[in-house]
């Protein structure tokens, strides 16, 4: 039987290494098939957001090719892909309201708009559920 | 699974004024209105949200005047009143001058030492 967890994110992109390490953990599920929902409350709602743009970075002297600069979107729908790949899942949910406030409608394919009631519902068939809140 | 949940609580006045309430509180609000088992555990500095008279209105930027100003208080009352336990950690209280006479009635008080013991009392403990 496949596991089931659920991993609730709320710090925004850019902003601080919590995302990061939230993400390594959705990897790290990916990787082993689990099923996994995450829950994007608050910023990071703008997690999935279809229209974040890689830039250039004069002060590494690099154009926007070379640096390569992380999109968090990205990493959402590679993290979707990886968890398909390995016979599991992820159930991406942006906060519709979250959504709302900061106009990132779009969202890359595969995440979806839910609720505080679709975390709940998420945490009660979820084997483990981790929290990350900003600080 | 049924799961009864903790909503461990400590960190206070995040975005309470763009969001007209704390997103853990709110959170609660409605994962409860959607059958959820929740009680709360208020800690370190968001044992203020207990404390009552709390006024935040008056927010005004140019001509733009905030209207419905965060309740915090309020906010953890109407939790009590819909069934949600919510325990506050005295000693952080305490260390912050809050008396239990400053405080809304229904919280119910959890010495330092007896949050291990309350934890128990849960499946998960969600830390916000």
């Amino acid at each position: 039987m496949s596991k089931k967890i659920t991993i609730s994110i709320m710090d925004g992109p850019f902003e601080n290494a919590r995302t990061v390490t939230a993400l390594r953990l959705v990897d790290i599920a990916a990787r082993r098939g689990y099923d996994i929902t995450v829950f994007a409350y608050e910023g990071a709602a703008a997690l999935a957001f279809a229209r974040q743009m890689p830039h250039a970075n004069a002060v590494h002297g690099r154009d926007a090719d070379e640096e390569d600069h992380p999109v968090p979107r990205e990493w959402v729908a590679s993290l979707l892909a990886t968890a398909k790949a390995n016979g599991g899942s992820v159930d991406w949910i942006n906060c519709g309201l979250c959504v709302d406030e900061r106009g990132v409608n779009e969202a890359v394919e595969g995440t979806r708009r839910g609720t505080p009631g679709d975390l709940w519902k998420a945490a009660e068939a979820s084997d483990g559920t981790l929290v990350i809140g900003s600080k | 699974m049924p799961k009864k949940v903790l909503q461990l609580i400590d960190t206070a006045y995040r975005c309470t004024v763009e969001e007209q309430d704390d997103p853990a509180v709110w959170i609660t609000h409605a994962m409860k209105g959607a059958g959820g088992d929740l009680d709360v555990l208020l800690a370190g500095s968001a044992v203020n949200y207990a404390v009552k008279g709390q006024d935040a209105t008056g927010l005004r930027f140019g001509e733009r005047t905030q209207s419905h100003s965060p309740d915090l208080d309020g906010d953890i009352a109407r939790l009590v009143e819909k069934g949600v336990s919510v325990f506050l950690v005295e000693d952080d209280a305490a260390e912050r001058g809050i008396e239990p006479g400053d405080l809304i009635g229904g919280v119910k008080h959890v010495s330092r030492s007896g949050i291990a013991k309350l934890f128990g009392n849960y499946d998960q403990v969600w830390h916000w």
